[in-house]
């Protein structure tokens, strides 16, 4: 008898029982839209995304093309006539003949753009830097923690400033700030998450089929430190938005050519005295949708994800 | 006692020294120290002359060594726009500053305490979820937003409170000061509400929570079974008792309001240190944005160990276990 005939005489059994247990994922997303609230917050961040990606092709301008403005349509109110095209600016138009929506949907795509690329590097550098000290301990640990401390002692925003006070203004510096100042979280969440799952039998398994330590950090430990890296994340995200908003709105943020939705509002708010609200707080309103939005799906997120609260 | 302090003082030290590596390394190793430190009118003699008196041409250590000397000494150059001692600029600005977030941190707990122990009483009542609700937006909106809606609702629509400025100052105990004049007044409660709102959002969430917990303990039980009213109850037993978290808990955040206080003076035009430092930013007046970045640095640093060593006075548990550990 040949090994072939033993394990084809097997398959049977096990194809008959297929396992009766439902993916994790499956049951987070089962459990994620009992709430109403939640869903319609996913929904809206989904619609946002899009808007921003698609930006050139649903606009009804290209708000940063001269060729497009007309100085005639400046100032309108939201639901004018434009003299020049016939159209309509639901959100009215800036001092330059600016359709504000489309404007808008163009700030989006900066402000996302920004907020995306640096929570990708800063999960990278904080998971490798917190998943590393926990598993090696010692001198790193103490080191990379001290850090860590040393930085979250200091409000987000001071550190920033600094940051880009020095360096100047542009999208490429923001993101810099930005990951400088959020990997410290990441790195102290898989930290205390690792630390816990580091002494479980399957690491020492792990380690006794002489795996390396980067395929036992990355492959055995890091997939269970993940639950609490995406309930950190989803509130790292809204609060990078935030700051990217808030270090453009006082001028230190995006250059003026690459407008987000902060340096939109900050254009927008010499007017805003004048009662020309539109230019300002339409942007504004998109902000804050999408930071709620997001804030809506971070919270059941964390529901979902605590081991204690579930069933 | 004596191990903690010295321990701790220890740590406030280093993160000094690293923040002024920090702003040392921006300064002279990243962008080209001549054009940072000397007025960019200057022409090709003036800049040599200045490189040499200024030690430019010295290696890099060597120059930290001078830059952490003269900074021990409080000078941090000329400003160029003002041509005047830079540290003396902000510290003329810090009173304004000051003033507007002692008033932030009153206006949050005298507003947020309350509205945290209603919430907290009444948990699943329609008030308690609205504050609640409330709170999560005082978070999640960026400050400058909440900011210019106060301005659009109670400057440009309502014509209640000014928009901007500071209004008139009277001097007190050598400084200026709005508090005490009822122009300075008016135009000091919107900053120190937007201000506030962030802080008040943290504090009634603190209150809310620990109103919940005490609420259930032995000793309210049997204040309410020994037949007090319900409003000594509230006002004794629960007040004092949530009151440790709170008071720790804005000690810490002290220092995040005075950093916090650039997005609120930019918004409401209060010559307070921030807006003075995003006025340097966007003039290129790099002794000044130094000076103010120090000097924050170390008002935070002082804050949190302040209060650090005062909450190992009130929970021994705390400088024990940082001894042992």
């Amino acid at each position: 008898m040949t090994d072939r005939s033993v394990a084809s005489s097997l398959e049977p059994v096990i194809t008959t029982k297929p396992l009766e247990v439902e993916s994790p994922f499956r049951r987070i997303a089962r459990a994620f839209v009992e709430d109403r609230l939640a869903v319609l917050g996913l929904v809206l961040f989904l619609v946002i995304a899009l808007a921003a990606i698609l930006a050139p092709w649903i606009t009804p301008q290209n708000p940063y093309d001269l060729a497009q403005l007309d100085i005639m349509d400046g100032g309108l109110p939201p639901g004018e006539t434009s003299f020049a095209t016939g159209g309509t600016y639901w959100l009215g138009t800036d001092q330059q003949g600016r359709d504000m929506l489309s404007a808008i949907v163009y700030g989006l795509r900066i402000s996302l753009l920004v907020a995306s690329v640096s929570l990708g590097l800063a999960i990278t550098i904080g998971v490798a830097a917190g998943v590393a000290a926990a598993y090696f301990g010692g001198r790193l640990d103490a080191l990379i923690m001290r850090v860590v401390d040393l930085q979250l002692s200091f409000p987000a925003i001071l550190i920033a400033l600094i940051l880009l006070a020095l360096l100047g203004r542009g999208i490429d510096k923001v993101i810099l700030a930005l990951v400088i100042v959020q990997w410290a979280y990441y790195a102290r969440t898989v930290r205390s998450s690792a630390i816990v799952e580091r002494n479980k039998d399957y690491i020492e398994a792990a380690r006794c089929l002489g795996f390396s330590h980067r395929r036992i950090m990355f492959r055995h430990l890091l997939p269970n430190c993940v639950p609490p890296l995406i309930v950190v994340a989803t509130v790292q995200i809204a609060q990078a938005i935030a700051l990217e908003a808030t270090l453009s709105f006082l001028g230190v943020g995006v250059p003026i050519t690459e407008p987000s939705l902060g340096l939109l509002i900050a254009n927008g708010y010499d007017y805003l005295l004048s009662g020309r609200y539109w230019v300002s707080l339409y942007p504004g309103i998109a902000l804050v949708v999408t930071i709620i939005a997001i804030n809506l799906v971070g919270d059941r997120l964390r529901d979902v994800l605590n081991p204690r609260l579930q069933k | 006692m004596i191990v903690y302090l010295v321990r701790r003082l220890g740590q406030s030290l280093i993160a000094v020294v690293a923040m002024a590596v920090l702003v040392f390394l921006g300064v002279y190793a990243i962008g080209n120290p001549v054009d940072v430190l000397i007025n960019p009118e200057a022409n090709q003699a003036e800049v040599a002359a200045v490189t040499q008196r200024l030690g430019l041409d010295k290696p890099l250590w060597e120059q930290f060594v001078i830059f952490i000397g003269n900074l021990l000494q409080g000078d941090l150059g000329n400003s160029f726009v003002y041509g005047r001692p830079a540290v003396e600029i902000i510290l003329e600005r810090l009173p304004a500053t000051m003033e507007l977030a002692f008033v932030a941190l009153v206006l949050a707990v005298v507003i947020g305490v309350p509205l945290g122990v209603l919430a907290g009483l009444k948990p699943d009542s329609i008030g308690g979820r609205s504050i609640m609700a409330g709170s999560i937006l005082g978070f999640s909106l960026p400050n400058f937003w909440q900011g210019m809606l106060l301005i659009l609702v109670f400057a440009v629509m309502l014509g209640w409170l000014p928009a901007g400025g500071r209004g008139q100052t009277v001097e007190v105990l050598g400084m200026r000061l709005s508090l005490f004049t009822w122009d300075g007044l008016q135009h000091l409660i919107l900053p120190a509400l937007n201000l506030a709102l962030f802080k008040m959002s943290l504090v009634i969430r603190l209150a809310r929570a620990n109103t919940r917990e005490v609420a259930l303990q032995d000793y309210v039980k049997f204040a309410r079974a020994k037949g007090l009213s319900a409003r000594r109850v509230v006002t004794v037993h629960v007040l004092k008792n949530i009151m440790i978290p709170v008071v720790t808990i804005l000690g810490l955040e002290l220092g995040s309001m005075v950093a916090f206080a650039v997005v609120t003076e930019t918004v409401f035009a209060w010559p307070g240190m921030g807006k003075l430092l995003i006025d340097s930013i966007n003039l290129l007046d790099r002794p000044l944005i130094v000076a103010y970045l120090m000097l924050t640095v170390l008002i935070i640093v002082t804050i949190n160990f302040v209060v650090d060593i005062l909450y190992s006075f009130l929970d021994p548990r705390v400088r024990l276990s940082e001894v042992k550990g």
